[in-house]
């Protein structure tokens, strides 16, 4: 083992920033992180092992015990939930006889929840092995579960259990892409890689971020920040190492957007990185992709290539003499938080993924303490058309402050779950229709961190001047328990995904989350919706990040507009209700000494 | 960063205060005689912006004071009936997640979220107790560390070291996975010194040097007679 | 004028708080003129013979009868005072939280240094006996309580300032030293 190790360090260059690279080729070789993988790491890295183990465990996919040779990570996103999960946790916990989050006694299978994996049109779906399973049924599973005692490969399990291999063939994936609606930015048919860098090439890069300016295009992350001026305080901060990188760590449940960009248009995003890797100076471009999205690696490696050898990557790029950029995939490991920007690039660092203090923000100091611009994967491939077709004929689309067009990701309780690109400025109600989605109860826009509407309020647009979104609408149709298996789900998710660093985000939704849950149990007062909202409204202004600033959107949101379902389950007018159950409390003493229950005797 | 050749002046609750520019927001208050609670902050110390307890209102932002620099003409906002209602919030959060059982630690009386608890009269805090099971590890010699207590403030994790190497460690992420990991082995390498400057550090009682508890006698401790901060509110007459 | 009925407890508690309670020395005889005793300790009354003004709870709840007589102080005191850190957060007996029961009592009467005449392996059973509870509860967490005294036990110059405070219905005074949480 020993050597091994020593080997995969070598191989980075014993380099402790990137840890993440190495702590996940040990992860797959030998299905955890031993022991003395952590003493070797710590000696040859010169850190403490409680410094090793604070990245290790701080990411999903990277775990000190074994998760089984085959490791299924089932997601357990409250779509899944609606697809029918349910059902395949049971069949795969009778095929193995074991219960989840568990490994088979001869270490072959582990079964493991994981938080959203980016198949919200798919559901319920698995990870196997890096691999993704999509619509899940018990007897896929059963199929499954007898390939893999079988000794198959999963890459022909893929194929097998698959209803169809979807996208190219380096890809092999039977993940389907499910594009509904097309655009003009986005999926435009007379996309041709290279036009657009040459056409940049031929102007200083001042003028590049300019256009970009002009043209308004936000950030598509969700926050929606200006992307030419952030280039431009890029520029600003100086210095002639500068960074770029592009953030497809796509975690917010409900989006699936980039899943489908860097499947379908990897030349755009890539073209749209060599772009902006001009205009700021940069000749180091990192794409920090989601582990989620491994499936897609060795393809993206291979299209990298693919523009090396065409001369749109490497030196002297399209022949623009001294203009290098260059470009590298960096895997999370399962992490939420690491798609907020300061976050990534501590991860990027082989950190833990915790976001930082700002400022200083990431343009003046960022990945290695120099400029970085991290861009969404979307923004970056809308550049390439402002430079093809100039600002003015980008702002010909979508509203005055929101120019442009968004990709949705549109999943839920509908007929057409799927990648819809529309202008900004489309309501929701006309989003409802097109995805065939009847009898609504409530529209989960922008993800568990956005807001949760009701019908009263489907007029409105989807813009940054009305509703901001990075990209998805979940629709809940009117027969589900919106707070049980929406909110619920939604809390337990931050709860799982906060770095944990600020308190207010650490702890206060654990309360949250339990006060809910005591509604739930019909043991809420009025007085206790009121509670929740105020201590709900705490950490959207103490906390430090995005995470923590929305977390408790789930529950502000549901009471702003669904306050109804909570009054519901309450079912007195006292001010105070217990939850202690004296027969509960007294089961485990009672069984201690064996007797019965008995009504507690009188008071003397 | 701190510019120690530039003065500039700037304004807390109406007293206009002068500092070095770029100074941490909550040490230029408390070298003019403002004090701005903090659980995570230690001056020279590398802000860490965890606890969110020093929240203010910077130009009408909330920020905390501790990862902010001051500038000139920057108006802050710090004794407020809304900050100090946030501030009591999270002391209480901080009660509840944790076994903070002030008769039985060693730390009571010197403990800096128990001083906050006074500070903002908590007679009780408003949210469930949680009574989390986190562990105790007694294995160094000198110190011992009780997670139950630890509010992950991460002074240790950025101060204590050995060797260059961190003795302390944040480990796991959200909910109730998360705690403060000690390197048994480094820490059993700690001189006295270092072992005292670790129970020193911790504004708590999840650091403790062994055989040291309940020195002062109640009524001598640090906390006993006057409330936190007062001693630097004192300078302002 | 009749006077405001007083009515006291010791649940999961080590009557600390009722010694507490009596330091404040010679102000017992302006007790005696401020308030009328009921169900107490102190006066040794078993059972409320009225409905009370103001019942004082000290402990926290580790067993089925602390459950009743908290239930009890509730239905017959009209304001209910959480005295001490027992009674606010269980205290010193819910350092037995993250233990199970089982574990507990076998270390009580089976396995602890201390058990030495327990040779037929005894575990208490008795129908008398109260069952312990899961945990040891805060009272508040069982029932609404109005007031709380922090302290170990609260200093009885807050006990007596927030009798008085009660009362007269005057602001209750609480200077630094005397608000302490041990």
């Amino acid at each position: 083992m020993r050597e091994n190790i020593l080997s995969i360090i070598e191989k980075y260059q014993k380099d402790h920033r990137r840890l993440m690279d190495i702590l996940i080729a040990i992860q797959d070789t030998y299905r955890h992180i031993p022991d003395e993988a952590v003493d070797i790491l710590a000696d040859q890295l010169d850190l403490s092992k409680v410094d090793v183990e604070q990245t290790i465990s701080f990411y999903h996919f990277l775990s000190r015990e074994p998760v089984g040779k085959y490791a299924i990570y089932l997601n357990d996103s409250a779509v899944a939930n609606i697809s029918g999960r349910a059902e395949v946790v049971q069949a795969f916990e009778e095929e193995l006889g074991i219960s989840f989050n568990n490994v088979t006694a001869d270490g072959l299978i582990g079964m493991w929840d994981t938080a959203d994996i980016g198949m919200n049109d798919q559901e319920p779906a698995a990870l196997i092995n890096g691999a993704v399973f999509t619509k899940l049924t018990p007897k896929k599973v059963k199929n499954l579960v007898a390939g893999i005692k079988a000794g198959k490969d999963i890459p022909d399990l893929v194929t097998e259990i698959g209803e169809e291999v979807n996208g190219p063939a380096a890809l092999s994936t039977m993940v389907t892409n499910n594009i509904r609606q097309k655009g003009a930015i986005l999926f435009s048919d007379d996309y041709e890689v290279g036009q657009a860098l040459k056409q940049a090439i031929a102007q200083t890069p001042e003028e590049i971020v300019t256009e970009v300016k002009q043209s308004n295009l936000r950030g598509r992350g969700g926050a929606g920040f200006p992307a030419g001026l952030k280039w431009d305080f890029c520029r600003q901060s100086g210095g002639d190492e500068v960074y770029l990188i592009c953030n497809a760590d796509e975690g917010e449940p409900g989006t699936f957007k980039d899943r489908v960009i860097l499947t379908e248009l990897p030349k755009l995003l890539f073209e749209g990185m060599a772009i902006a890797g001009y205009a700021i100076g940069a000749k180091q471009g990192i794409v920090y992709l989601r582990y989620e999205y491994r499936y897609m690696q060795a393809y993206l490696e291979s299209i990298l290539q693919e523009l090396r050898d065409q001369n749109f990557l490497g030196k002297n790029i399209a022949g623009k003499a001294g203009f290098d950029f260059d470009i590298r995939i960096q895997l999370g490991a399962g992490a939420y938080v690491c798609g907020e920007e300061t976050a990534l690039i501590e991860s990027l660092e082989g950190k833990r993924g915790e976001p930082r203090n700002r400022p200083p923000f990431p343009v003046q100091r960022g990945y290695l303490d120099k400029p970085t611009v991290v861009n969404n994967v979307e923004t970056l491939c809308s550049v390439v058309q402002v430079i093809l077709e100039g600002a003015e004929w980008f702002k010909s689309f979508g509203t005055s402050e929101s120019a442009g067009t968004k990709l949705l990701s549109l999943s839920g309780d509908c007929k057409n779950p799927g990648i819809y690109a529309v202008e900004w400025g489309v309501t929701v109600q006309k989003l409802i229709r097109r995805a065939g989605a009847t009898n609504v109860q409530a529209v989960q826009i922008g993800g568990p961190s956005g807001m949760c509407i009701g019908p009263d309020q489907f007029n409105r647009q989807l813009a940054f001047e009305d509703l901001a979104t990075g990209g998805s609408l979940i629709f809940i149709g009117e027969e589900r328990d919106l707070l049980g298996d929406f909110v619920v789900n939604f809390m337990d998710f931050f709860i799982d995904e906060s770095c944990g660093s600020c308190a207010p985000c650490r702890s206060l939704n654990v309360i949250l989350r339990n006060k809910l849950l005591k509604i739930l149990d019909g043991k809420g007062t009025n007085q206790d919706i009121d509670e929740l909202y105020k201590w709900a409204g705490v950490g959207r202004v103490t906390n430090r990040c995005g995470l923590g600033q929305t977390a408790a959107n789930p529950i502000l949101s549901t009471i702003e507009n669904f306050r109804h379902l909570y009054e519901d389950l309450v079912e007195t007018n006292e001010n105070f209700v217990s939850t202690f159950d004296l027969k509960d409390s007294v089961a485990e003493s009672n069984a201690a000494v064996d007797r019965e229950f008995v009504l507690p005797h009188k008071t003397r | 960063m701190v510019k120690k050749d530039e003065k500039i002046s700037f304004e807390i609750d109406g007293q206009t205060c002068s500092a070095w520019a770029g100074q941490p927001l909550l040490d230029a208050a408390k070298d003019n005689g403002i004090f701005i609670p903090s659980l995570c902050h230690v001056q020279g110390l590398k802000p860490a912006g965890s606890c969110r307890i020093c929240n203010v209102n910077v130009n009408g932002r909330n920020m905390t004071a501790c990862t902010t620099r001051v500038s000139a003409g920057m108006v802050v906002e710090n004794h407020t009936p809304e900050l100090n209602e946030l501030r009591k919030t999270i002391i209480e959060v901080l009660f509840v997640s944790g076994n903070h059982f002030c008769p039985s630690c060693e730390k009571s009386g010197n403990c800096e979220l128990q001083a906050l608890g006074y500070r903002y009269q908590m007679m009780v805090p408003r949210f469930p107790y949680e009574f989390p099971v986190k562990g105790v590890d007694a294995r160094p010699d000198l110190i011992y560390h009780d997670r139950n207590r630890c509010i992950m403030c991460k002074r240790c994790v950025r101060s204590i070291t050995k060797d260059g190497k961190h003795v302390f460690a944040l480990n796991g992420r959200g909910g109730e996975h998360l705690h403060v990991a000690m390197d048994v082995d480094l820490a059993s390498q700690l001189t006295e010194a270092e072992a005292q400057e670790a129970m020193d550090i911790c504004p708590v009682g999840a650091i403790l040097k062994k055989e040291q508890g309940f020195l002062v006698p109640i009524g001598e401790r640090k906390y006993d007679k006057a409330p936190i901060g007062s001693d630097i509110e004192a300078q302002n007459g | 004028m009749t006077k405001p009925v007083l009515a006291t407890t010791s649940l999961a508690g080590c009557f600390g708080c009722h010694m507490s309670f009596l330091d404040i020395d010679e102000r017992i005889l302006e007790l005696i003129d401020l308030v009328e005793f009921n169900k107490s300790p102190v006066d040794d009354i078993k059972t409320f013979t009225k409905q009370c003004d103001i019942g004082l709870i000290e402990g926290g709840c580790c067993n089925s009868e602390n459950i009743e007589v908290l239930k009890d102080f509730r239905k017959n005191c009209n304001i209910l005072v959480s005295v001490g850190e027992c009674a606010i957060m269980g205290g010193l007996p819910a350092l037995r939280n993250g233990i199970s029961i089982k574990e507990c009592l076998e270390e009580a009467y089976l396995d602890g240094p201390t058990v030495k005449a327990n040779t037929e392996k005894i575990m208490p059973n008795d129908e008398e006996l109260p069952m312990l509870l899961d945990m040891v509860y805060p009272c508040h967490e069982i029932v609404k309580i109005d007031y709380f005294l922090p302290g170990c036990p609260p200093r009885a110059d807050l006990i007596w300032n927030a009798l008085v405070a009660l009362v007269t219905g005057d602001e209750l005074k609480m200077p630094y030293e005397v608000v302490k949480f041990d």
